[in-house]
């Protein structure tokens, strides 16, 4: 479709101080397209607690973005190890992740609320053992 | 406030983006959780976090924010200051533990 511009990204795992590269590419790349200021910091919020999530649990994965006249689809899809209880994992406060990712500044059952927060629409769709994949939609006003 | 009063508040030293201390800001947030910054998406300008990692620029990043403040005597390595250089972020060191920081610009005016 002529309207809207598709971004790739591969998310690299293990590596948590390099977690933020790819939201930082998108962010820049929804500037130069000149979107609302508002917009760009729900996008880039979502992204990037969607990024950490991806290089803490999964060993990285894969994040593409879609931007429409009318909205923003994020969707990251990973092959790590699924998510056992969506609900439980949606419930702030609940973790899984390690002291180590705490020591960053995260970890701390707040990326999947997060997410919900700043998104107008969000999906998980996870399976144990075989990745999950979170998809976010940001309306433009 | 400009963040070169801030920087004179909080008897800090500048470790990057000294040609950018002329900005103002209106508002600033205390915190070493990431996620919780993340989590009050307001047009906080100046963050204040005893947090230092590669994470913190980012998250300053993502929310547009235009200042980093470590306190209690916390220095970033090359690789914080370079990635904060970069995004034009003004990165400020003070001995201030953050109580204390938070309440010097709070009594000086920063009150948002």
């Amino acid at each position: 479709m002529d309207d809207c511009i598709t971004l790739t990204y591969q998310v690299e795992g293990g590596d948590l101080s390099h977690a933020g590269e790819a939201s930082s590419g998108v962010k820049q790349a929804l500037r130069k397209l000149g979107l609302d200021p508002s917009v760009i910091r729900r996008v880039s919020v979502c992204m990037y607690e969607g990024e950490i999530n991806m290089v803490i649990h999964a060993n990285g994965g894969t994040a593409r973005v879609d931007v429409g006249l009318d909205d923003v689809t994020i969707t990251l899809t990973d092959t790590g190890p699924g998510i056992p209880d969506i609900d439980k994992a949606m419930q702030a406060g609940f973790t899984t992740a390690a002291d180590s990712v705490r020591d960053l500044g995260f970890g701390a059952g707040m990326g999947l609320p997060n997410m919900k927060k700043y998104s107008d629409e969000m999906t998980v769709e996870s399976t144990v053992g075989v990745g999950t994949t979170v998809t976010m939609v940001v309306r433009i006003e | 406030m400009t963040l070169k009063e801030v920087r004179d508040i909080l008897h800090a030293e500048v470790l990057c983006g000294e040609e950018l201390l002329d900005t103002e800001v209106r508002s600033a947030c205390g915190s070493d959780f990431m996620s919780d910054v993340l989590a009050y998406v307001k047009n906080q300008a100046l963050l204040l976090t005893g947090l230092v990692n590669p994470q913190v620029v980012r998250t300053a990043e993502m929310m547009d924010m235009k200042c980093i403040v470590f306190v209690r005597g916390k220095q970033p390595d090359e690789a914080i200051l370079d990635l904060a250089q970069d995004r034009q972020l003004v990165v400020l060191a003070t001995k201030e533990r953050m109580y204390n920081a938070c309440g010097l610009l709070y009594i000086n005016g920063l009150r948002e």
